[in-house]
């Protein structure tokens, strides 16, 4: 018997319960949410996705990704100006650059015909945009406060770029009106649903395809990047490379979550992609508790869930709520909500078995309250 | 992740390895960390070494560390100048000098950490100019003066990733199914076996530092740099490390930095001093002590800003036995690192 397989079954067998539990409730909510509660739903686990990335990145990793609006909305505009062709049939036009453009498909535009082609940039785009800022950001030693500034403007010149090019991007207003995706009619619940589930599968794939980093050689080695970039170097790693692969999984995590995002909710606009949006990713994450396996996750599904409600109530008051929060979280418990299980008294096991499953219980329970929503 | 354990824990969490309660006689050899209940044959750490180290002596006879013309500014501030080094293979080299003589700085140049001017090579090939983990994979290992392990990792994935620098992309996002046999090896030399699932955060002082040799070991490194390595330990456990060295120094170019002078004497095979940012003297141990320059500098001249030792508190003609505690390195050099604590 070696001694780390021991070690990590307890931690495994939480983190598969929680698995599990996560996916019974989300193949429940369809029996219990209404159409209307379902896409809502749905919407938020696009936005989780984000989130999980992040929860890699910047959790592990200790990349603060201020700025995955970026990829969320690349990920986004190429799925929505795939159903804006298919809608247009073959060879035709869209029907806002009729209204504001040449009435002429621009020639970047047509790659995305094929649907194929589109699923394939949708994953392609934001890994080299990534690969590249990241190679060029992490090996000039750019960390901290100056990334997170980095990507800030990044996002705030994306969403200036979307707006300034009215007739190819549809400018403040974004693309919207879709009738079908990949030929099944966005106006039939049944369909509605199947993307439901196809949201929520993909978004169990990436929480499975992030434990298995974070259990894996290249976890290991990140977290040690995290807390000691130098001592890593000193062994032989360039830690940049590392960090790389950390940040264009996040970006490709955010950009599947973009581009399910635009079925499901039927609009991707400069809105959704800025500073602001880029910054609530980020605070749903820091309130699940970043470290954790499904803090982010958890943490993000809730925040978007409260947004609505608080929204639904009082329309201006979320943005303060959302604030405070963030405040009390970094303030009070900077490992999230998820850390709360550490505080509560519990039986004494030994100090090894508490990792990994930390974020469940707490988490759980608000995911529950979503569902309710 | 989990919180530091409190204090108390720590203390506990780091008792299971405690150091032999009393010194070994010199025929009785104390290279035994990891001493498990029952006295074993062989002490485990030097078994250990061996296996990692091999015996084969002849292998890397032509490894050896040339430093020519050495020079490092900082801002207009020369911090070391015109060092000339060599250093070969079984020749364990000490490298002392009051606080600010820089040592560390030497040891920054070589690794790559700030840019110096002159030549550096190892093995024949230049070390300037190439980036800190290039010159790490060229069989260059080096360790912190403020310990620096991967504290939220466990002993077993510090070395693990110290093990690691060669593996392909794939082996990496695979999860570690079975500890390497250098990893379990190195464990074994640096008697920490034990605690091979802890935290390093929560390991005694001494422990890290181990672990830093440990993670040298199995990083293959055939230069291995060791800022300080005994600050902060126990006789016995100064003693054990003291051992430890030699062997490595028997297969490798290893440089020492110390400041215990009793220490120094005990397994120097060679001392070179540094001052002022130069080379002020080499040779044995005796040939050093004797040095007028050398005991100047130690007895603190009104030249010596330093004054790390007392004057009047040691006899004239010898280098101090203590001249400068191990721990006494001012606030700003330890910092400057940008390690915490
Ligand atoms: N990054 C830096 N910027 C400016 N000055 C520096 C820097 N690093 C070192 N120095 C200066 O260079 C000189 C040599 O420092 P160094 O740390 O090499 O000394 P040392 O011999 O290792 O001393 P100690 O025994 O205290 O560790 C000191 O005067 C120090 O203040
Ligand atoms: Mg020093």
């Amino acid at each position: 018997m070696t001694v780390p397989t021991a070690l990590l079954r307890p931690g495994r067998t939480r983190t598969l319960a929680a698995f599990g539990l996560a996916t019974v409730l989300l193949l429940l909510a369809p029996a219990v949410l209404s159409p209307f509660r379902l896409d809502l739903l749905a919407k938020f686990l696009c936005l989780a996705m984000v989130a999980v990335g992040i929860g890699l990145a910047w959790g592990r990793g200790g990349l603060l990704t201020l700025g995955q609006g970026v990829y969320f909305g690349l990920g986004g505009y190429l799925m929505a100006m795939h159903l804006k062709l298919a809608d247009a049939g073959p060879g035709g036009v869209p029907d806002f650059m009729l209204l504001y453009g040449t009435g002429q498909v621009p020639g970047w535009w047509e790659p995305l015909r094929s649907p194929v082609a589109a699923i394939g940039l949708i994953l392609l785009v934001p890994a080299v945009v990534a690969g590249l800022l990241g190679w060029a950001v992490f090996t000039r030693r750019v960390r901290g406060a100056y990334f997170a500034i980095l990507s800030q403007a990044l996002a705030a010149a994306f969403a200036i770029l979307l707006i300034g090019q009215q007739q190819t991007t549809g400018g403040t207003n974004g693309l919207n009106g879709f009738r079908a995706f990949f030929g099944y009619d966005l106006a039939d619940p049944a369909n509605k649903q199947m993307l439901y589930l196809i949201a929520a599968a993909v978004l169990l794939v990436m929480i499975a395809v992030v434990r298995g980093l974070t259990a894996s050689r290249f976890g290991e080695l990140l977290v040690a990047v995290r807390d000691q970039e130098d001592r890593v170097r000193f062994l032989g790693y360039d830690p940049a490379l590392v960090k790389v692969v950390a940040y264009v999984v996040a970006a490709v995590m955010a950009a599947v979550g973009g581009a399910l995002f635009v079925p499901v909710v039927g609009i991707i606009s400069p809105a959704d992609v800025g500073v602001v949006p880029s910054i609530g990713f980020l605070i749903g994450v820091a309130i699940g508790g970043r470290a954790t396996l499904l803090g982010p996750v958890l943490g993000s599904i809730a925040v978007s869930w409260a947004q609505t409600s608080i929204s639904e109530q009082f329309p201006s008051g979320w943005i303060y709520f959302q604030g405070a929060l963030f405040i009390l979280v970094v303030a009070f418990l900077p490992g999230g909500l998820a850390s709360v299980t550490g505080l509560l008294p519990r039986r004494r096991s030994a100090p090894a078995h508490d990792d990994g499953g930390t974020g469940t219980e707490p988490g759980t329970g608000l995911a529950a309250e979503g569902n309710r929503a | 992740m989990t919180d530091t354990p409190s204090t108390g824990q720590r203390a506990e969490l780091a008792r299971p390895h405690a150091a032999p309660e009393k010194r070994g006689t010199p025929d009785d050899r104390p290279g035994t960390p990891a001493a498990g209940p029952a006295p074993r044959a062989t002490p485990p750490g030097l078994a250990g070494a061996d296996a990692l180290l091999g015996t084969d002596t002849t292998r890397f006879r032509h490894d050896y560390l040339e430093v020519r013309g050495l020079r490092v500014e900082f801002d207009g501030f020369v911090a070391v100048r015109d060092v000339d080094l060599t250093v070969t293979q079984g020749d364990l080299r000490f490298l002392i000098g009051p606080n600010g003589a820089g040592k560390t700085t030497l040891i920054d140049a070589v690794t790559g950490l700030v840019r110096a001017t002159g030549s550096a090579a190892f093995g024949g090939s230049e070390l300037l100019g190439r980036t800190t983990h290039r010159i790490a994979r060229a069989g260059v290992g080096r360790t912190f003066q403020t310990a620096s392990v991967f504290e939220e990792l466990t002993v077993l994935q510090n070395l693990d990733i110290a093990a690691g620098a060669r593996r392909r992309p794939l082996t990496l996002l695979r999860r570690r199914t079975t500890t390497p046999p250098a990893v379990e090896q190195a464990l074994e030399t640096v008697g920490l076996t034990a605690q091979r699932d802890l935290p390093a955060g929560v390991l005694a002082h001494g422990q890290k530092q181990w672990l830093e040799i440990g993670m040298l070991l199995v990083q293959d490194a055939h230069l291995l740099l060791l800022d300080e390595p005994v600050a902060g330990m126990t006789q016995a456990e100064r003693e054990e490390t003291g051992q430890l060295l030699r062997r490595i120094g028997s297969q490798r170019v290893v440089v020492v930095v110390e400041h215990d002078m009793e220490f120094l004497r005990s397994f120097a095979d060679s001392v070179t001093v540094m001052h002022q940012g130069r080379v002020l003297a080499e040779g044995t141990v005796a040939e050093v002590q004797n040095d007028p320059a050398v005991v100047e500098v130690y007895l603190g001249t009104p030249a010596e800003p330093a004054g790390d030792v007392p004057a009047g508190t040691v006899p004239a003609g010898t280098v101090p036995a203590d001249a400068a505690p191990a721990d006494a390195a001012p606030a700003d050099a330890a910092t400057r690192e940008g390690e915490p604590r």
